[in-house]
């Protein structure tokens, strides 16, 4: 087997046998956004207008809420070492890591939107929109989060600052993200938008295990 | 017939230089102890063999070619061990042991062996968060010869007795002499006593200058020839402060 696939592997066994951290992940999306009729009233329609845009802001900080360990338990652990040793090459490594913490964060979060949106009212044409708009940007969220997360390792009160790294880059993803589900509730095109969406994906494929691969190397000095 | 040689290495962590014009070979079957005061460089010496820190200034050889030029066929090459224990504690002994191995690009044909070798058979379907200090010590040793097909012949040891009983050290010493015989080549820091058998000793006090009546120039220039691999002391006059060292050659 690969180092790659190795390490896809052990993640997803720990993420399966760490239970709690992906339940908490979900736990955090469905609650805070509950929380929202509560706080603005429970009048439907208005509801049904802040949807998209409830829906995806919480995804984006239920996201950021799990990438901040992505890569703090090898650090501490001295396994970043043996992952920078191994001879696959580190930028596949920290792809393989992202597809993992993918699998087992963002995955959940797709599910759980249409639910939640349910719960808001959203209208029912932009049940699709949202499913494929999260299913492309969710992966960008990740990989994004992963610059951050290894930017951060051996900083006091890193979680803190991987917010403030990686929120605002988070933000091209929430307005094309909200904009292909309120195109899809209006019934004009989402096309365009869930292009732009999975062009950030293909740009954040490129460039995040580089960035984050160059951040892991200096972490390790 | 493998050698390793270091040219000239200086060091230098947060603006302070470690230390600097060091320089030894190692061949085949030979071992280098290093010793030296607490932050006289050992760890960083090891982490800058293995190719996680820079070197500021300096060569490392590997068969008399520059490993920069072929990183990733150099890291197949060696095995290090540092002063942590990468050991999940959520995965199983087995578990930690196979993934290590798979993530070196190696098969996991071995990985019982080295269990058994350890003493650790027993425990192969325990959790890591059972272990005890000297078992996660002895767990992450067997990832020296867990790699099928063949162990790679660098090993780097950081500490490697820390936590370790008297009778994990002895087989630790029988491991790295058997290592040894094969054409192997060791690379110890250490404080306590561990038994290597002809193996020099590296004093990284005498390469240091952290000392305010040291002049930086001075212990530049004063650069000692590659040390042979001799369990003589090495060259080394360089330092004021040079520390007596463990004097680690058994």
């Amino acid at each position: 087997m690969s180092p790659l696939l190795a390490i896809l592997r052990r993640d997803l066994r720990l993420a399966l046998r760490h239970g709690a951290d992906t339940l908490v992940v979900v736990m955090f999306f469905i609650l805070t956004v509950a929380l929202f009729p509560f706080g603005i009233g429970p009048e439907p329609q208005f509801l049904a207008l802040v949807a998209p845009g409830v829906i995806w802001v919480m995804a984006l900080l239920a996201a950021l809420l799990s990438t901040e360990r992505l890569f703090q338990t090898d650090y501490e652990d001295g396994g970043l070492d043996l992952i920078l040793l191994s001879p696959a090459p580190l930028e596949l490594i920290v792809l393989a890591k992202c597809a993992a913490h993918w699998l087992t964060t963002g995955v959940p979060l797709i599910l759980a939107a249409p639910i939640l949106a349910l719960l808001l009212g959203l209208p029912a044409p932009g049940f699709g929109g949202l499913v494929l708009a999260m299913a492309l940007g969710t992966p960008t969220l990740t990989l994004v989060g992963a610059i951050g997360a290894s930017l951060v390792l051996g900083a006091r009160r890193g979680g803190v600052l991987v917010s403030l790294l990686v929120l605002p880059l988070y933000i091209p993803v929430l307005i094309f993200g909200v904009a292909a589900v309120n195109g899809a509730v209006d019934g004009a095109k989402t096309g365009p938008y869930l292009m732009i969406l999975g062009g950030l994906l293909l740009m954040a494929l490129v460039l995040a295990p580089w960035a984050s691969g160059a951040a892991l190397r200096q972490a390790a000095e | 017939m493998a050698a390793l040689e270091a040219r000239d290495l200086v060091c230098v962590r947060g603006e302070r230089v470690v230390f600097a014009g060091l320089g030894f070979r190692l061949q085949s079957g030979e071992a280098l102890t290093l010793v030296g005061a607490n932050g006289s460089g050992k760890s960083s010496l090891l982490r800058l063999l293995a190719g996680l820190l820079r070197a500021a200034d300096g060569e490392l050889l590997w068969n008399d070619n520059a490993v920069a030029a072929d990183i990733d066929g150099y890291r197949r090459r060696l095995r290090y061990v540092g002063h942590l224990d990468p050991v999940k504690p959520v995965l199983s002994v087995r578990e930690n042991l196979e993934f290590w191995a798979r993530l070196q690009g190696a098969g996991t044909g071995l990985v019982e062996d080295a269990l058994a070798r350890f003493g650790l058979d027993g425990l192969a379907d325990v959790p890591g968060r059972l272990l005890s200090a000297g078992q996660r010590r002895r767990l992450n040793l067997a990832r020296l010869i867990a790699g099928m097909p063949a162990p790679a012949p660098l090993w780097l040891l950081d500490e490697p007795t820390s936590g370790l009983d008297a009778a994990s050290v002895a087989t630790l010493e029988a491991l790295l002499a058997f290592h040894r015989e094969a054409g192997g080549l060791v690379v110890v820091a250490t404080h306590t006593a561990i038994d290597l058998p002809g193996s020099a000793a590296l004093d990284l006090g005498a390469f240091g200058y952290d000392g305010l009546d040291d002049d930086p120039d001075e212990a530049g220039e004063a650069e000692p020839p590659p040390a042979s691999a001799s369990p003589a002391q090495p060259e080394g006059e360089a330092g004021p402060e040079a520390e007596p060292g463990a004097g680690g050659a058994g």
